[in-house]
């Protein structure tokens, strides 16, 4: 490793903490309270040491350096371990470019495989979310503001209950259903529609109905978080002034939900585009989502530094889509992240 | 009225939809889990079998990988809780300017995909290992555990935060004035009144731990688990030992969530009576004194 990097990413965050403490010290010198306790006079010593420990392992060792380091390595060449901070390890952006444009050899111009891949797994995630926000809506309103609390309670129950089923179990049940001898062929077939089963696998169409159906819990229990805040007075009013029920949905509940609305929008997206186990399960020989890429990045091309630049790319995606969502519903991060 | 009537039917007629398509697809599974065919079959039903349960239990890949989980999912919760509850208390405290900064940090894996979190785990403690000479530590089982924690202690964190919302700072002061060390404090009222939190924080980060796949996959190295067992097994080819295992975790959740129905049912009942009782108790107060 090279010294400059190991500075950045081991300095850096040091760094910033001084900078916070110099700032915070500075006030308390300014305030001149005297009643003030510092943060071990407040918790004890031995509380306050584990509490230092806890963040710091967490926050650091756990977060923040293992991705500062991730960026890193994006930006070295795939070395053997003895090479390494040696003359051959130089600083490159060779990976990224493999992704725009494929290696030297190839004649294409564009990396057309990968970026394709990334446009659609983009645009997929995008048009899931929406969907999953539109199938979510009336259920979500309705357990919020219409239904008696045990109503409202059977409703979690069936909730939760796939809930818990495993993400891979889901996308299997989808295989069973939409295989060319699944149960939707099998029927077709026996019925006397079909008479050569369709490859829903091969056309994808398993693979969007199974993402679709995979988180879209995610997007319930934020939304009904946060249309059962609402006060049913207000819905109330509107109907009596006579606001027909379309303008009571977009003036008044919607507007109000906005936070939970953008926290399961970013979550719904952000597990869309970094699903693994429905694209490995549900994918067609010829489909290609993002996150496989990735991971043959690592475990099939064995290019730890170009699979960390792609998987750089798909965070900064996810980030992207966080400030859009951010901005397009005027939320703040901690209303997304609840 | 009519109207109101109208708009009834049509709503239970979306929910009916909704919950096929929520069901649907498990409900088919777990037919499959007792046909006979050797390819997972719904329909047509050729005959009702055990036998998909016999031999997945006999499937030594899959125990081992439960095993493992198993052990995965308590190191995660003996890892994630005390550093979930340690982030939200310093939340509570911390100076208001390094907050926003702090709660992006310490939230941001919750927002991050889980692929992402395995890979930057498995490269930082490949190095760090070999730099210190702990070989030892590049190990699957344990990347694995440390990889979940950075996400499931957010989860954590943000059970405990809005827990400690609610905490009324007097009885620690209180405590103190009363000659309580903050030691004593800590462990003597914050820990019982977080309690509840605990739990449920302990019960999610297991849960999490123990559906985890994405991270994962990446953390696990030579090592396997429930989940990348049995993503290989599902690519290789589909078994109908596959459903049953799937019947098996229907199963167990369903009970789990009836059970904790009942039991806040109970709870419930139990608050209404006590607080009948209070009313009660008050009212009598209120009738005895002189008017």
């Amino acid at each position: 490793m090279k010294p400059l990097s190991a500075f950045l990413i081991f300095g850096g965050p040091l760094l910033v903490i001084a900078a916070y403490w110099w700032l915070a010290h500075r006030d308390r010198i300014r305030a001149n309270d005297p009643n003030h306790v510092t943060f071990f006079q407040r918790n004890g010593g031995p509380v306050g040491l584990y509490l230092v420990a806890g963040v710091g392992i967490w926050a650091l060792v756990l977060i923040v350096l293992p991705m500062l380091y991730m960026v890193d390595y994006s930006f070295h060449p795939k070395l053997p371990p003895a090479k390494r901070a040696g003359p051959e390890d130089y600083y490159t952006i060779e990976n990224y470019k493999y992704f725009l444009f494929g290696s030297t050899r190839s004649t294409a111009s564009w990396n057309v495989t990968h970026l394709n891949a990334f446009w659609l797994t983009i645009a997929v995630s995008l048009i899931i979310t929406v969907l999953n926000f539109a199938i979510c809506y009336p259920i979500a309103y309705f357990m919020a503001q219409v239904a008696h609390d045990s109503t409202m309670r059977k409703f979690m129950l069936l909730l939760i209950v796939p809930y818990w089923v495993n993400e891979l179990l889901r996308a299997f049940a989808f295989s069973v259903i939409f295989g060319t001898s699944g149960l939707i062929n099998a029927f077709l077939i026996a019925v006397g529609v079909l008479t050569v089963p369709i490859d829903f696998i091969g056309r994808d169409i398993a693979l969007y109905a199974g993402l679709t159906y995979a988180y879209i819990l995610m997007m319930m229990f934020p939304l009904y978080n946060a249309i059962e805040a609402l006060d049913r007075n207000q819905v109330e009013a509107a109907r009596d002034l006579g606001a027909p029920w379309w303008r009571v949905h977009l003036n008044i509940v919607m507007p109000f939900a906005k936070p939970g609305i953008a926290s399961g929008c970013t979550l719904v997206f952000m597990l869309c585009a970094g699903a693994l186990a429905a694209p490995l399960v549900l994918g067609g020989p010829k489909s290609l989502w993002f996150t496989p890429i990735v991971y043959d990045r690592f475990y099939q091309a064995f290019n730890w530094n170009q699979g960390s630049a792609y998987a750089i790319i798909l965070l900064l995606t996810c980030v992207i889509f966080v400030m859009l969502v951010m901005r397009l519903f005027k939320v703040s991060f901690s209303e997304i992240a609840r | 009225m009519s109207s109101n009537l109208i708009w009834r039917i049509m709503f239970a007629f979306y929910s009916l939809v909704f919950f096929g398509f929520l069901f649907g697809p498990l409900v088919v599974m777990s037919v499959t889990a007792f046909n006979t065919p050797q390819y997972p079959q719904a329909y047509p039903f050729v005959g009702f079998t055990w036998d998909w349960f016999g031999i997945l239990l006999k499937d030594r890949g899959l125990m081992e990988g439960l095993w493992n989980s198993l052990i995965i999912g308590f190191v995660v919760v003996s890892i994630s809780v005390p550093l979930g509850l340690a982030g939200a208390i310093v939340m509570t405290q911390i100076q208001a300017r390094a907050r926003s900064l702090y709660y992006i940090v310490v939230v941001s894996p919750v927002l991050t995909p889980g692929v992402i979190l395995g890979i930057s785990t498995v490269i930082f403690w490949r190095d760090v290992s070999e730099v210190l000479g702990i070989t030892s530590v590049y190990n699957g089982m344990f990347l694995a555990s440390l990889g979940q924690s950075t996400f499931i202690s957010a989860y954590c964190m943000l059970i405990f935060m809005s827990r400690l919302q609610r905490f009324d700072r007097s009885q620690e002061e209180a405590a103190l004035d009363l000659g309580a060390s903050q030691t004593q404090v800590f462990f003597n009222i914050l820990i019982p009144y977080l309690k509840p939190a605990l739990v449920s924080a302990a019960a999610i980060a297991f849960l999490s731990s123990f559906e985890n796949y994405n991270t994962t996959t990446f953390a696990i190295l030579a090592d396997k688990t429930l989940t990348t067992v049995l993503a290989g097994r599902v690519r290789q080819g589909t078994t109908p030992a596959i459903s049953a295992l799937a019947v098996l975790i229907i199963v167990v959740s369903l009970t789990g969530a009836i059970a904790f129905e009942l039991a806040r049912r109970a709870e419930d009942r139990r608050n209404n009576a006590r607080a009948r009782l209070a009313a009660e108790a008050e009212r009598a107060e209120l009738s005895a004194l002189p008017a």
